[in-house]
């Protein structure tokens, strides 16, 4: 029953739901997209820069071209979320694995490990992400893969952290006078009790890769044929004097969304450490 | 860690300060050097990934097609040696500091980095100064009035400020207070034809600060509040307030001095995101730093200054490190750093 106890504790948090029940509705806009909108969001629908609800077919009104601003935003809604959670997936990946070596054999290995994360650390990361993106070029693996690299060291410090506390407990003992593979007790053994707090984690590294993700688009950076909602800020840079909207718009989303990736962020650490929550 | 110091040892006086902390940073500048060496390491890699040699790029922007020429400037380059040679000469180039030449600025790539170095040192230093006196000053109140309405407030600020996009926060200002309310310019360091004066500066400065400032403030609100709650709960601050000193002065002299070290080490962990932040911001604000000298390189695939930017702003976040454990040690001469 710890399971519903884990879920009362996180219902229990009003900020932690409420940003759960909106990341819910972004994900599902996101996913029924093409349902909502099936015609291409970059297609011109109307007017040019028809002011949100002056007229009721775009609710959100125009673009400088006449787009509907709404359906660029459900659309870019699934560029958005599917570059977070993929940089966040490559990173989790790299620190995992970094982190689960560096905190299971310990040692020299340790060190070079904690010294390779401490050496991207050093890096400023939005200037490593754009040299890679620019040196590589503006694809959507690039980007994801860049922003995975800047992203992972948070989370090998986390899983070493777990690996160092569970490494010498009885059960991973039992394993290894069983004569188990070293590799068997990382991955079957040691990493399912390890990843509660590291999963959290990636939720948090979610919502920093959205904000990469927007400001490599913003600065005209991104894959040229994903309209991201950082996208959708740059374009409407320029008629910031005329029409602020078409800037403001996909920024509130991209508010909204970290701001409900945090939330549920903060909510999963405070269910999984009940003694923290008061902080 | 602050909430580690359980068996504080005698504080150093004197000299004895002094020379623990030469020790830490000699220790910390030997440490520096592998560090250094790897972030030239993986730049070196970032050239050979980068698709046509950064030759080809530049004789097609001198349009040089002359096959003699070509060959002569591969000599001159090192082309031709095995990488292991290039690599070497590229580590004995940058201990130079030789960057390269930037065709683009037509100087050297040190120096064009050189002449964007002020604005952005000035943007940076304005920012986290907004960011610390905001941070501070609103954790310590949201953790003084903690479960009141003044901190439901602070928290839901810093909770805002902490997930808009600072670009677009950015332009949001530039629409109400350039746009609409006309106080404030929309961008650019000066007037266009002004001598930059003073205030004329502060005046071009003001919004760009804030959009970069106000996302670590949040971050140092959250911080400062959690770790003044935490210091509060100590044994010396129990003693303090036994002794009959008043709330407010507890606060002040006992809690805030060492609730004060956790923002310490953010700020030194965040130079290099302030620094990669600043890009963004000046990029919105036309401001003529480092970022915007990056962004155009960037655009204009200015390989050699994208690289020096990388390396230089490492080489400043090395040094914020090494500067934020020696604040620590004078905040608290207990710590002893590895």
């Amino acid at each position: 029953m710890q399971r519903f106890e884990f879920v009362a504790r996180f219902a229990r948090n009003r900020g932690a739901l409420v940003g759960a029940c909106l990341i819910l509705f972004v994900a599902l806009m996101a996913v029924f997209a093409s349902v909502f909108f099936p015609t291409d969001p970059l297609r011109i629908v109307g007017l040019p820069e028809l002011w949100p609800g002056e007229d009721p077919e775009f609710p959100l009104g125009t673009d400088s071209l006449g787009r509907d601003i709404l359906s660029m935003i459900v659309h870019g809604a699934r560029a958005t979320l599917l570059i977070g959670l993929f940089a966040s997936a490559v990173a989790t990946i790299i620190g995992v694995g970094v982190g689960a070596t560096a905190g299971y054999f310990g040692g020299w290995v340790d060190e070079i490990a904690m010294r390779v994360a401490e050496l991207f650390q050093t890096i400023p990361n939005l200037i490593f992400v754009l040299t890679i993106v620019v040196i590589l070029g503006s694809t959507l693996t690039n980007i994801v893969i860049a922003i995975g690299i800047v992203s992972w060291t948070p989370i090998a410090r986390m899983t070493r952290a777990e690996f160092l506390s569970l490494r010498d407990r009885e059960f991973v003992q039992a394993c290894r006078s069983m004569g188990m593979s070293d590799l068997r007790i990382i991955v079957s053994e040691i990493l399912p009790n390890a990843l509660p707090p590291v999963i959290v984690l990636s939720s948090l590294v979610v919502a920093g890769a959205i904000l990469f993700e927007s400001a490599v688009s913003f600065l005209g950076l991104g894959d040229p044929n994903v309209a991201s909602w950082g996208r959708l800020v740059g374009d409407g840079r320029q008629l910031i004097r005329s029409s602020w909207y078409i800037c403001a718009i996909p920024g509130i989303a991209i508010m909204i969304t970290v701001l409900c990736l945090n939330l549920v962020g903060d909510g999963l650490n405070d269910a999984l450490n009940p003694k923290l929550r008061d902080r | 860690m602050a909430g580690e110091l359980v068996s504080p040892t005698p504080a150093l006086r004197g000299s004895a300060r002094r020379t623990a902390a030469l020790r830490l940073l000699r220790r910390r500048l030997i440490q520096a050097v592998p560090l250094m060496l790897g972030v030239v390491i993986i730049n070196f890699c970032l050239i050979q990934m980068a698709p046509g040699s950064f030759l080809e790029l530049m004789t097609a922007e001198n349009q040089v097609s002359d096959p003699a020429t070509v060959a002569l400037l591969r000599k001159t380059y090192g082309l031709d040696d095995p990488v292991w040679m290039q690599l070497l000469k590229y580590i004995w180039a940058l201990l130079h500091f030789d960057f390269g030449f930037s065709y683009r600025q037509n100087m050297p790539v040190i120096q064009a980095i050189w002449i964007h170095l002020p604005a952005t040192v000035l943007l940076m230093v304005s920012s986290i100064a907004l960011a610390i006196s905001i941070g501070v000053a609103a954790g310590v109140v949201a953790s003084m009035k903690v479960r009141t309405f003044w901190d439901s407030l602070v928290s839901i600020a810093a909770m805002f400020f902490y997930a808009a996009p600072s670009f677009w926060l950015g332009i949001m200002m530039i629409v109400l207070f350039s746009v609409k309310l006309g106080w404030l310019p929309v961008g650019g360091m000066m007037k266009i034809g002004g001598n930059g004066g003073v205030l004329d500066i502060l005046h071009h400065l003001i919004l760009p600060t804030l959009a970069l400032g106000l996302f670590y403030a949040a971050i140092y609100t959250r911080v400062m509040r959690s770790s003044m709650l935490e210091v509060a709960q100590l044994d010396f601050v129990r003693t303090a307030r036994a002794k009959g000193l008043s709330r407010n002065k507890v606060t002040i002299h006992h809690v805030l001095r060492n609730a004060l070290l956790p923002v310490v080490t953010i700020l030194g962990v965040q130079m290099g995101t302030v620094l990669a932040g600043s890009v963004v911001i000046e990029s919105v604000f036309s401001w003529p730093g480092v970022g915007s000298l990056l962004f155009d390189s960037v655009s204009s695939r200015n390989y050699p200054v994208v690289l020096g930017i990388m390396v230089l702003g490492s080489l400043v976040v090395i040094a914020a490190n090494i500067a934020v454990d020696l604040i620590y040690m004078w905040l608290d001469p207990r710590i002893e750093i590895r």
